[in-house]
């Protein structure tokens, strides 16, 4: 048993590495970093070794705050709106009919388009003078006039997370549809003999049957959207007036277009803890599920 | 995560070592540039053929990014250690934040004194932080006023404006005889462009942004600058999309017939001019921006960039040698319907004057009066704070002088002078 321990501790040695250079060793390194007022670029300074003032600093911060605030905003409504329209599509491809497979395939496309070249053709689409969204909605009447759908705040926001739900819901829809495929048809029938409509059919057989894979992609889901940067990047840079702006954004900020490394990591390290918070949250919520399940 | 991992993968960068030295027969500058349609990446291919001809075993490996990402690109190679440019593109409000820094290296001594002569007082200011020489000025410009003229002279106008006030009372005109639905369009994102534009109006109105190392940007001109762009927005005769317009959308706006009025650099003069990329070619005018009845004539900010060497540069010498080739005025003159040259005998050279009349006596004005943002080691930060109030007032949130205000108290908080 022991020489099988060593053997195998030989066989996860390579793997064991890999992770701890790219992963763990950059973490704790991030980690002492928060601790200094280190420069990005050191010329004539050098490190000072400041405790926690980084993090006083950000955490007195206005704008980190609404930073905060902006993330958890982002993230609490592309999520939401990712999980429902993700479900509502894998309940449709899960239907029988004509042409599903092709529809199935075409379900990748946004997933397949890099986050960048999605934010770039959405800020086209935007466009308050020639974009396509403003033509649509006048031909249709809806608006009587061009509006700059990411020149106004509150508004910015939201487009914004449109077009991270149109980029990312098929993620939700392919797991789901995964889960789908292994409930037994027969309890449909069996619910429909006893007089069940689909509502209730929908509550009592299929959500708890894709409720695990549901937990997962919201697991995902979350840490995707609680660092939520390139897309801000291209389409608003921030704007208009900070609205847009996301902590990752702050992160990025602060070490490469201040200079400060050191506060740079402590706003990243806030992010992570941010999003640690949330997948310890969502870690007990799968246990409970696999304990009653 | 992904912003996270890119600090740490720049963190593990700088611990390699670095490499040795290429043989000098055979030497590979690495060059960063910007995307733009001045100059565009085929010209600086164009323009480093010749050099590479010249200088046999001298290869140039270039980069091309945003101008949004030019400052962040360049500080990044630098924290990633060892094998960096050797030449950059850099904006005139970094030279004081990469010369405290140590990004670029003191070309003062490299410079010759006719050089220094031959050159517009207006393009060394680019480079210049106490009174050392930190890069070779290469793209000379300031925001200019472009005008239709057909949509003038429907609303009855035969002149430009010559005030930022007559700027107004055109506009309002235009928007009354329905000539235009918005007739003037600006690049207010939250960018470094909203702050040129915001310049340009504090230079005419004579404020100024800082007096002995305390804010001034928020009485006087600086206050009237932001008062009147707010007002000509919320009068209708702004385009609101400049709230969330850059240069290049300002000229696909004003091409597209859109606005009688658009402030942007001097690319796009040949640009709007154009009947391949512009509907109102051949209508466009341009003038200096205007000035002010009590303070200007004409207003202009110092939009320059130069050519710099990093300071981690291998081969010092050769990338200031290829600096010189792009910014010689023989190249300089050839690509002169792009942009405008450094060099004062160029002005009166008629190969570069032929076709652009109207945009060289706008230049002579206009590059007379540039006006700089303010020279701070710290300029990021204050641009960011800035370009965020300047929006908060656009958007309303806050009225100009409460805005400029809280600009004002943020720069004395953080020490940004």
């Amino acid at each position: 048993m022991r020489r099988q321990d060593a053997v195998a501790w030989w066989l996860i040695f390579p793997a064991l590495l890999v992770a701890g250079g790219v992963a763990a060793y950059p973490l704790v390194r991030t980690l002492y970093l928060s601790f200094f007022d280190a420069p990005l670029i050191s010329f004539a300074r050098s490190p000072q070794w400041i405790g926690i003032g980084n993090y006083l600093q950000a955490l007195q911060y206005p704008a980190f705050q609404d930073g905060v605030r902006h993330t958890l905003y982002f993230t609490a409504l592309s999520v939401g709106a990712e999980l429902v329209l993700g479900v509502l599509t894998a309940l449709l491809l899960n239907q029988q009919f004509a042409g599903r497979a092709a529809l199935r395939t075409l379900l990748i496309l946004p997933l397949a388009i890099p986050t960048v070249v999605n934010a770039a053709m959405w800020r086209w689409i935007y466009n308050p003078e020639y974009g396509a969204l403003n033509a649509l909605l006048t031909q249709l009447h809806v608006i009587t006039g061009y509006r700059s759908w990411l020149g106004e705040e509150g508004l910015a926001m939201h487009m914004v997370i449109l077009a991270d739900v149109w980029k990312n819901y098929a993620l939700v829809t392919l797991i789901v549809l995964a889960a789908l495929q292994t409930v037994n048809r027969d309890l449909y029938e069996a619910a429909a003999v006893e007089g069940a409509g689909a509502w209730r059919g929908f509550w009592s057989i299929t959500l708890p049957a894709i409720r695990p894979a549901l937990l997962v992609v919201t697991v995902l889901r979350t840490v995707e959207a609680m660092k939520v940067f390139d897309i801000i990047y291209v389409m608003t840079r921030g704007g208009p007036a900070d609205s847009t702006k996301t902590l990752s954004f702050y992160v990025y900020q602060e070490a490469f277009a201040f200079l400060r490394l050191g506060s740079g990591a402590a706003y990243a390290f806030l992010t992570v803890m941010l999003i640690a918070l949330f997948v310890g949250l969502y870690i007990r919520l799968i246990r409970a599920e696999a304990a009653t399940g | 995560m992904k912003r996270l991992g890119m600090l740490l993968v720049l963190v593990l960068c700088a611990l390699l070592p670095a490499r040795p030295t290429a043989s000098a027969e055979n030497v590979t500058l690495t060059a960063l540039f910007m995307k733009q349609a001045a100059y565009s990446d085929a010209d600086v291919r164009a323009m480093t053929a010749e050099f590479e001809k010249t200088h046999p075993g001298v290869k140039l490996s270039l980069e091309f990014v945003p101008y949004e990402a030019l400052h962040d690109k360049i500080v990044a190679s630098v924290a990633a250690g060892a094998r960096g440019y050797d030449i950059v593109l850099f904006d005139v409000i970094w030279p004081a934040e990469f010369a405290e820094n140590g990004v670029l290296l003191d070309l003062t001594n490299r410079i010759p004194k006719d050089v220094i002569n031959a050159v517009w007082p207006g393009a060394w200011t680019t480079v210049l932080y106490q009174d050392r020489y930190y890069g070779l000025p290469w793209i000379l410009d300031t925001k200019y006023l472009f005008y239709n003229k057909e949509m003038l002279s429907k609303a009855g106008f035969r002149t430009p404006p010559a005030t930022w006030d007559e700027l107004l009372r055109q506009a309002r005109a235009l928007k009354a005889k329905g000539v235009v639905s918005y007739p003037i369009v600006w690049s207010w994102s939250q960018a470094e462009a909203i702050v040129c534009d915001y310049t340009t109006l504090l230079a005419a109105f004579g404020g100024s942004f800082f007096e002995k190392g305390s804010p001034k940007f928020n009485t006087g001109g600086g206050q009237q600058a932001l008062q009147y762009m707010v007002d000509s927005l919320n009068a209708g005769l702004s385009n609101p999309a400049s709230r969330e317009s850059l240069e290049e959308d300002v000229r696909r706006i004003f091409s597209a017939g859109q606005a009688a009025f658009a402030l942007n650099w001097t690319y796009m003069y040949n640009m709007a001019n154009d009947p391949k990329e512009s509907r109102v070619a051949g209508k466009v005018g341009v003038v200096p921006s205007p000035g002010d009845a009590m303070h200007s004539k004409v207003s202009a900010v110092n939009g320059s960039m130069a050519l710099g060497v990093m300071r981690t540069s291998k081969n010092p010498e050769l990338a200031f040698q290829y600096a010189q080739a792009l910014t010689s005025q023989a190249v300089q003159e050839r690509y002169a319907k792009l942009s405008l040259p450094i060099w004062k005998a160029s002005y009166s050279n008629p190969v570069v004057i032929k076709g652009q009349e109207a945009l060289i006596t706008a230049a002579r004005q206009g590059l007379a009066a540039m006006y700089p943002r303010p020279l701070l080691v710290r300029y990021q930060e204050f641009s960011t704070i800035l370009q965020t109030y300047l929006q908060k007032a656009l958007l309303r949130q806050l009225s100009p002088k409460a805005a400029l205000d809280a600009v004002a108290n943020e720069a004395v908080q953080k020490r940004l002078k």
